[in-house]
């Protein structure tokens, strides 16, 4: 195994270009795992840790840039107030140890469905950038993930950052386990209220092959909203139209039984999930006028 | 390869290590420092907790080259770090509270602990909590673990004896 310390991103593109079976290696909570436990021996690991650029965020136009290896622990305390929705769902990952290592770009990288930032990155209408030596793309966030652990990366690409609109309104996150640290998700659920578009977006984690949304549920809430002049009115939300939410997010999952849950036990969580989350966004953007 | 770091403040330099495995192997089978606890390899219980670059990690997930340059202080290192040789508070206070059992989690948890203390003087105990989440003790009830880290508190608040 080789072991490959590119100083710069330029320097780790031509690398993967030179070797893409180099698996990308930052925090290390998912790959190292892989090769504790005999699972996997890549050709060589390309260490991305010394690449200070994609450790740090910043602002561009009304999009912030989060770098691939940024540490969950800094998305909390740094970005806590522009992107709540994600460091809601951030604080749900691992343990403190392993939120100063692992990163979105990790999440990324590894596709797992049950990834903690995918339903929120769903959700906020995220765009992923990558690069290899013949160039960078954007990806959006609904056409990224392809499969369990599979993404629409190639194989000589890197993930270099994750471009979220920031401040577009109230976005809310929760997650099912068996504890409130160190657990992978059974279910999770983000909503983002979209007001100035007159939309919502959703997320659905751990509940289907892929991450996914809820597109009916999606364009029936925006609905109601518009029909009833509610994001002008900011009114109370009709419970009903909160639990046919959740239904119908129940119904966009596609859940298996597996060690951590049955799929009748998803579904009917992502219901309760998807009421809640959406009654306390609908609660923000009510009192945040 | 060949790994540079520093470890408990003293250069190190390690020959012939594989460029997958850990810098948990490295601390305990190439360095002799076997306090770090190789547990469960998978970043679940938090007994190989070191500092790396003054952050808590698992150190079972760090690979062993991207330790290279950079500066680890174990369980190993923490005795004696404000000058003499004297245990840290929080060392002291797990002895005094009986916050041991079988210790195979204690190492890992003094760090955890230690990093809180450093940060938070004087911890809620939902904050202790939720510090040590990321540590499993499976023989406490982790009880004596939660005063173990208000003694401290309280011990490093009073100041040196």
């Amino acid at each position: 195994m080789e072991f490959l310390r590119p100083a710069s991103w330029p320097e780790a593109l031509a690398a993967k270009a030179e070797q893409p079976s180099a698996a990308p290696l930052a925090g290390g909570t998912d790959l190292m795992v892989e090769l504790n436990f005999d699972r996997r021996r890549p050709e060589a690991l390309l260490d991305l840790n010394s690449i200070g650029e994609l450790a740090g965020w910043a602002t561009d136009g009304d999009q912030l840039v989060l770098g691939a290896t940024l540490p969950y622990a800094r998305v909390i305390v740094e970005l806590g107030d522009r992107l709540p929705g994600l460091a809601m769902a951030a604080r749900t990952i691992g343990s403190p140890q392993i939120r100063n290592r692992a990163s979105i770009g990790g999440n990324l990288g590894s596709a797992s469905p049950a990834g903690d930032c995918h339903p929120v990155l769903l959700a906020l209408n995220a765009t992923v950038e990558v690069a290899s030596a013949r160039g960078s793309r954007l990806i959006g966030v609904d056409e990224f993930y392809l499969g369990p652990k599979r993404s629409a990366l190639a194989p000589d690409e890197l993930i270099r950052a994750v471009r979220i609109p920031a401040g577009t309104g109230p976005c809310q996150f929760a997650k099912v386990g068996t504890r409130n640290a160190m657990v992978i998700a059974v279910c999770s659920f983000a909503i983002a209220l979209h007001p100035a578009a007159g939309s919502v977006r959703t997320g659905i984690g751990s509940a289907a092959p892929t991450p996914v949304r809820a597109a009916d549920a999606e364009s029936f809430l925006a609905g109601e909203l518009a029909s009833g002049g509610q994001w002008e009115s900011r009114g109370e939300l009709d419970p009903t139209v909160a639990a046919r939410f959740g239904e119908l997010v129940a119904r966009a999952a596609a859940p298996i039984d597996d060690v951590r849950g049955t799929a009748r036990y998803r579904r009917h969580a992502l219901a309760v999930l998807a009421r809640r989350t959406l009654t306390w966004a609908w609660q923000e953007y009510r009192t945040c006028a | 390869m060949r790994l540079n770091t520093t470890v408990n403040g003293e250069a190190r330099q390690v020959d012939d290590v594989w460029e997958g495995e850990s810098l948990l192997y490295v601390l305990r089978e190439r360095m002799g420092l076997p306090g770090s606890k190789n547990a469960c390899e998978q970043g679940e219980c938090g007994s190989c907790t070191v500092y790396l670059d003054g952050v808590t990690v698992c150190a079972c997930l760090v690979a062993a080259g991207q330790a290279e340059g950079r500066d680890v202080r174990t369980i190993e290192g923490l005795a004696g770090l404000a000058g003499g040789t004297d245990l840290d508070p929080i060392q002291q206070a797990f002895i005094d509270a009986g916050a041991v059992q079988c210790g195979f989690c204690t190492p890992g948890l003094i760090v955890a602990a230690h990093e809180l203390l450093a940060r938070r003087p004087d911890p809620q105990v939902a904050e202790i909590r939720e510090a040590l989440a990321g540590n499993l003790c499976r023989c406490t009830g982790y009880q004596q673990i939660l005063e173990a880290v208000q003694a401290a508190a309280r011990a490093r608040q009073a100041g040196p004896a």
